[in-house]
């Protein structure tokens, strides 16, 4: 009996979620605005990155890898396009698309579903994309950026915090 | 896939849009950084509700503040901000001519000219949507004339400059991102030195020398040298100076708030204006708002001659130095 059998009946009672149509698409596209046009009004919103946790949440959710780092991908690239010409495409992508296959990963393996966990998760993904992005400007863009600042673990907390409330209502989109 | 077990597919479809988006960004590095035709599909889609949300929550909040909550004080502070806005304007132009005498004239001559020269004002829709970038996204675009590099302000001070113009939108490039800069001397010993963003609230100034004076608290203002903005604008005040080597780290506070900008004015101009008698008596420039006619001598502020040269160094903060990118304006 090889591990990738056990794997897989370990993984069966896990629950794969099917989302009603556009649901995806339209809370994608509101994440993408909000970022964009929320902070105009409240500076401080800056510090939640909803593309990413709406790339969390779906692939947590959806739990199928391949789909995951491909909405992960379209997300960063969209965000990456809103940014700025001083930001390449590819800067959010890379790290999207990285963030949407573990989630989507650690879903297929583990239930999501605790506030606990996912709080958890999202600050242990922030992090992460964090560092992505860092690693993304440091080898390819050759820009220096420091690894941790107070600012960014407030921010890692906020966004968790966050994510918890928006991954509950999210749920609501959800087909039962 | 044959040949590829079904479990390890999304690892090679994850290594496959990976390295794909590696050599999208190498692509981009190799090349100046113009508009791709995907920024402007994408602003160019998402602008119309970004302007939507923007007048949908402006009419609201106009709404709440004139029916709703304090109707008289809502409208008087409005108009106190004004006023205030402008008696700002005039204490820093008092300042700057206190400071030097010399300058008299030619600001005088400046604000003779200020009257005839085009300026529009706009509304900022949207901000960088990553904390990678500093950038605002104007209601305003190349259908008012608005073109790259030309500068934008506030009543307060120094903004930042144009970056990519898209017809109804446009993208301004905050003092504060890592790539921006621009030329700037210090208000009271007209040390010049380039200010750039560091990514943060606060912007550097890199290139001033450990012997020069320097205090905290003193005024940091437009050089003019970038050709982009003109003398004399309020950029920040210092707030923190260390010794370096062999230059200080002096660091600033922007003058304008760039963290809470609503409402901006674009200088319609990419030509510089000399502040000089021969000037003064040269062909007016376009009328407010109007498309500018590039009619005025196309030569960097004559003031910059009598400024102390920066310090040579061998590869200077990026400062926009573009050929035809200047205005010497002073809105009051």
């Amino acid at each position: 009996m090889n591990d990738a059998f056990d794997i897989r009946n370990m993984e069966s009672h896990i629950e794969v979620h099917k989302f009603r149509g556009g649901a995806i698409v339209g809370a994608t596209l509101l994440a993408l605005m909000f970022q964009a046009f929320v902070p105009v009004y409240f500076a401080k919103a800056a510090m939640i990155d909803l593309p990413l946790l709406i790339t969390i949440y779906f692939g947590l959710s959806r739990r199928n890898p391949s789909s995951g780092l491909l909405l992960g991908m379209v997300i960063g690239l969209l965000q990456d396009s809103l940014s700025g010409p001083t930001v390449p495409l590819g800067l959010y992508g890379i790290a999207k698309t990285v963030i949407g296959y573990l989630a989507s990963s650690i879903g297929a393996r583990l239930d999501t579903e605790h506030p606990a966990a996912r709080f958890a998760l999202t600050i242990i993904f922030f992090g992460l994309h964090q560092g992505i992005v860092l690693l993304t400007r440091r080898i390819l863009l050759a820009q220096s950026s420091v690894w941790f600042t107070m600012h960014l673990a407030a921010a890692a907390v906020v966004n968790a915090i966050v994510a918890v409330f928006l991954f509950a209502l999210l749920d609501h989109l959800r087909k039962s | 896939m044959p040949g590829i077990p079904s479990r390890h597919k999304s690892i090679f479809l994850l290594t496959g849009v990976v390295l794909l988006q590696v050599l999208l960004l190498a692509l981009q590095i190799k090349r100046d950084s113009e508009g791709r035709l995907i920024r402007v599909w994408t602003v160019g889609a998402f602008s119309p509700f970004e302007r939507a949300g923007n007048h949908g929550i402006g009419h609201l909040r106009e709404t709440w503040r004139h029916y709703f909550a304090l109707q008289n004080t809502s409208r008087e502070n409005e108009q106190l901000r004004r006023e205030n806005d402008e008696l700002k304007m005039q204490v820093n132009q008092l300042q700057s001519k206190a400071i030097e005498a010399d300058r008299l004239a030619l600001l005088l001559n400046f604000h003779k000219s200020h009257e005839n020269v085009p300026m529009l004002g706009a509304r900022v829709i949207a901000t960088s949507a990553g904390t990678a970038s500093a950038t605002i996204m104007l209601d305003r675009g190349s259908k008012d004339h608005i073109k790259k590099n030309m500068g934008v302000i506030t009543p307060e001070g120094v903004v930042g400059k144009v970056v990519e113009v898209y017809d109804n939108t446009s993208e301004v490039l905050l003092l504060t991102d890592k790539d921006s800069g621009v030329g700037a001397m210090l208000g009271n010993s007209r040390v010049q030195s380039p200010v750039g963003g560091a990514g943060e609230p606060l912007l550097v100034m890199k290139y001033v020398a450990n012997d020069d004076t320097v205090n905290i608290g003193e005024r940091v203002v437009t050089s003019g040298m970038d050709k982009i903005f003109p003398r004399d604008l309020p950029i920040g005040t210092i707030t923190d100076i260390k010794a370096g080597n062999p230059f200080k780290s002096i660091r600033i506070r922007p003058s304008a708030n760039l963290e809470r900008l609503e409402e901006v004015i674009v200088l319609l101009t990419l030509q510089p204006l000399q502040m000089n008698q021969e000037t003064e008596t040269a062909k007016p420039s376009a009328s407010l708002a109007s498309k500018p006619t590039g009619e005025t001598a196309k030569s960097p502020a004559s003031g910059a001659a009598t400024a102390k040269p920066a310090p040579a160094t061998g590869s200077p903060a990026p400062v926009p130095t573009s050929d035809n990118a200047a205005a010497a304006v002073k809105p009051e």
